[in-house]
């Protein structure tokens, strides 16, 4: 059934395959300077290692978005997606997987009455907008260095020739490690949350996680859709879309790696967070938009503004309103069919309560208000139905509000030291943490910050540090191991049992 | 991995070596005529003799850099133009041989006051020739020197055709010759005009190539 369920995502990676594959390899392979046995080889090895290595970032966002939390919804929404990205090629307008996936993620938010993140869907739109104009910007740079310093270097045409090929198979290997790393999320994003696999260690070498296992799924049915599809593509990139001498062509692609990287990249983050920099969000963004920014970039180096087609942006701008909107409203009845027709889980609600515990650690944080004093002791099913108690109850500040329902979410975590010492990384979290963890052995926890208060009380190594700029990627870290726990020691039935769980909190 | 970039650096040298063999075979050509022009005959059949085996070493080598570029999917983009204008250039050498040959064939004779102004008209013809090997050389390696040297080719052909008409004018107006030596002279002169037009036209590709590769 897990496997069944994971297909729609890996029929939505196939057609990332096959359609972004050629916004990397495309004019090479189009214009015959590599190739399409070679294009395919790294382009496939590239993805798989992106998605891998990097692609945590980018999908860590998407979760916040939604965390689809039921292995049914993630189909569903993967499903909707991929209908919305196939229906919308068909119909010969531009589409990205991206757009789609967000689009879908929040329909099943409104389905299961989830909170939508507001400030994470910001980040994700206002992305789409500025990608393709970095990549111009990075393209129009680019472009010109290469110009001046070819004019100065004097190289021979043949030389020339095999020099680009040799770039254009090394930053396509860049570009199809930038791919994988930003839009695995895409394909395998929805999933990680209702995540079936556990850790795997390969020969005792090379420990993957869960999270890593499903993003190397994701990244083969990658591959598979560059070996089986995307030569009819790359020929139509190369020779139809834009005319683009291979030097120029490899300029775009350049830009659009660096994009994609720059939006997905952890390690650079935790270097601009070092370096005292703003921080870049990490977003999957549409490879497609870029190149088509990479190219306006070059159209205005070679001083050719005029040139450009002002119908393709306007119809990459009706795309970021109309492909989100058709995924929403496709996800959001696809979900009705699936709980009510097919009878399947497609979320584990959420509940909320103001318990005794929960208005004094509300008490403890200086949140205070008439209005939570009335709504105590009642349980709400979904996340919007709270927010709209709160909003009308109380005289609380949005942000407030927001810190007043993450307090009052209803969890159920368990510790259980056997299952520490099975399921967590000795390598990554600290003897101590360990020591600490172990020793709440039996433990039953109704709300994630108690667990997270009972393991600050023990050791210092579980408190967070001050909110500063550099404490940032510690806490972050910190905030990762603590994700790691309420996912190994959640017990999901717990939840529908309401009853138990309102005499764990006294109610 | 090393081979490739072995296998490039040879294509460049029988690139080079074939427009070697093109200028060469223009200063003979020239060398020859002034020999020619000065009755030493026995000297410009070995010129002539030297330019027919240069030719025949440019076709060579001409069939195994298009091979080359064929077999090894090399230049995709520039491939026809590069093909072209070694088909052109090679042209321009065959007239070349062709014209000596002629020489050798029919043996014109000048009247003594044409032979300075048939030897102007051989030098600006033949170096509108050294400057299209210049500037096809220059699209391969720096193309910032086109223009530079596709500007001179022109001006040696519109030399070459004031030349020309200035010797047939002269020609024609003498009464002393018969029309049939009138009209033997005229076609050598033209042969050597053919050869500037047939170099301006390479150097005109070449333009236009130029303007398609600089990005």
């Amino acid at each position: 059934m897990t496997c069944f369920y994971l297909t729609s995502g890996l029929f939505l990676g196939w057609s990332l395959g096959a359609n972004d594959a050629a916004n990397v390899f495309g004019t090479a392979v189009g214009t015959k300077m590599v190739r399409f046995k070679l294009a395919a080889m790294v382009a496939s090895i590239f993805v798989i290692l992106g998605a891998v290595i990097s692609g945590a970032g980018a999908a860590h966002t998407l979760g916040k978005l939604g965390s689809v939390n039921a292995l049914g919804g993630s189909f569903t929404v993967a499903l909707a997606a991929s209908l919305t990205v196939s229906w919308m090629t068909k119909l010969g307008l531009p589409v990205s997987t991206t757009q789609a996936i967000v689009g879908a993620i929040v329909g099943w938010d409104f389905f299961s009455g989830a909170l939508v993140d507001t400030d994470a869907l910001t980040k994700i739109v206002s992305t789409w907008g500025i990608s393709p104009l970095l990549t111009a910007f990075f393209s129009f740079l680019l472009f010109k260095l290469t110009r001046w310093s070819l004019r100065a270097i004097k190289m021979h045409i043949l030389e020339m020739d095999l020099n680009t090929r040799l770039a254009l198979i090394l930053i396509g290997a860049f570009g199809a490690y930038s791919l994988g790393a930003n839009n695995i999320a895409n394909v395998m994003g929805v999933f990680v949350t209702a995540n079936p696999f556990p850790d795997v260690n390969i020969l005792g070498i090379l420990t993957l996680t869960g999270k890593q296992l499903l993003f190397l799924i994701g990244g083969i049915a990658i591959a598979v859709g560059i070996y089986s599809y995307s030569y009819r593509v790359m020929k139509t990139v190369g020779s139809d879309l834009f005319k683009l001498s291979p030097i120029a062509a490899l300029i775009v692609v350049f830009s659009e790696s660096i994009v994609l990287f720059i939006f997905a990249s952890q390690k650079l983050e935790h270097f601009l967070i070092r370096m005292n920099l703003p921080t870049i969000p990490l977003v999957p963004v549409s490879s497609s938009q870029a190149v088509v920014g990479g190219v306006i970039g070059i159209a205005f180096a070679k001083g050719g503004g005029r040139a450009i087609n002002f119908k393709v942006l306007t119809r990459i701008f009706w795309g970021w309103i109309v492909t989100p909107l058709t995924a929403g409203v496709i996800s959001f009845f696809a979900l009705f069919f699936m709980q009510n027709v097919f009878q399947q889980k497609v979320y584990e609600p959420i509940s909320y309560v103001v318990s005794e515990a929960v208005y004094e650690k509300l008490g403890d944080m200086d949140i205070r208000d008439p209005g939570l004093g009335v709504l105590k002791g009642k349980v709400f099913r979904n996340g919007r139905r709270f927010k709209k108690a709160l909003k009308s109850l109380t005289k609380l500040s949005s942000g407030k509000i927001n810190e007043v329902i993450e307090i009052a979410e209803i969890d159920s975590l368990k510790i259980d030291s056997i299952v520490a010492s099975e399921k967590l990384n000795p390598h990554w979290f600290t003897y101590a943490q360990l020591k600490a963890l172990k020793s709440l052995h039996g433990r039953v926890f109704a709300h994630k910050w108690q667990l997270v208060d009972a393991l600050a009380e023990l050791s210092e190594e579980w408190r967070f540090r001050e909110n500063t700029r550099k404490n940032r990627p510690y806490n972050q870290e910190l905030k990762k191991k603590y994700e790691k726990l309420f996912e190994v020691f959640r017990i999901s039935r717990m939840r529908e049992k309401h009853n138990e769980l309102h005499e764990l909190m006294g109610l | 991995m090393f081979s490739v970039f072995r296998k490039t650096k040879e294509l460049e040298g029988k690139i080079d070596e074939f427009l070697n063999v093109i200028l060469e075979a223009a200063l003979e050509f020239k060398q020859g005529m002034k020999y020619y022009l000065e009755g030493d005959f026995d000297e410009f059949e070995k010129r002539s003799e030297h330019v027919d085996q240069l030719e025949g070493r440019a076709d060579r080598l001409r069939r195994e850099i298009e091979n080359k570029l064929y077999m090894e999917m090399l230049l995709p983009e520039a491939r026809g133009d590069v093909l072209a204008l070694l088909e052109n250039s090679d042209d321009v050498l065959n007239i070349v041989a062709d014209t000596i040959v002629e020489f050798s064939v029919e043996k014109p004779e000048f009247p003594p006051e044409i032979n300075s102004h048939f030897m102007g008209l051989v030098d600006v013809s033949l170096e509108a020739v050294e400057e299209m090997v210049a500037t096809v050389r220059a699209y391969f390696k720096d193309l910032t020197a086109v223009r530079d040297h596709v500007t001179k080719i022109m001006f040696f052909e519109k030399e070459s055709d004031k030349i020309g008409e200035r010797i047939k004018r002269f020609l024609f107006d003498k009464s002393d010759i018969d029309l049939s030596r009138k009209i033997h002279i005229r076609t050598f002169v033209t042969y050597l005009q053919t050869i500037a037009d047939k170099a301006e036209d390479v150097g005109d590709r070449v333009s236009i190539y130029t303007i398609k590769r600089l990005m």
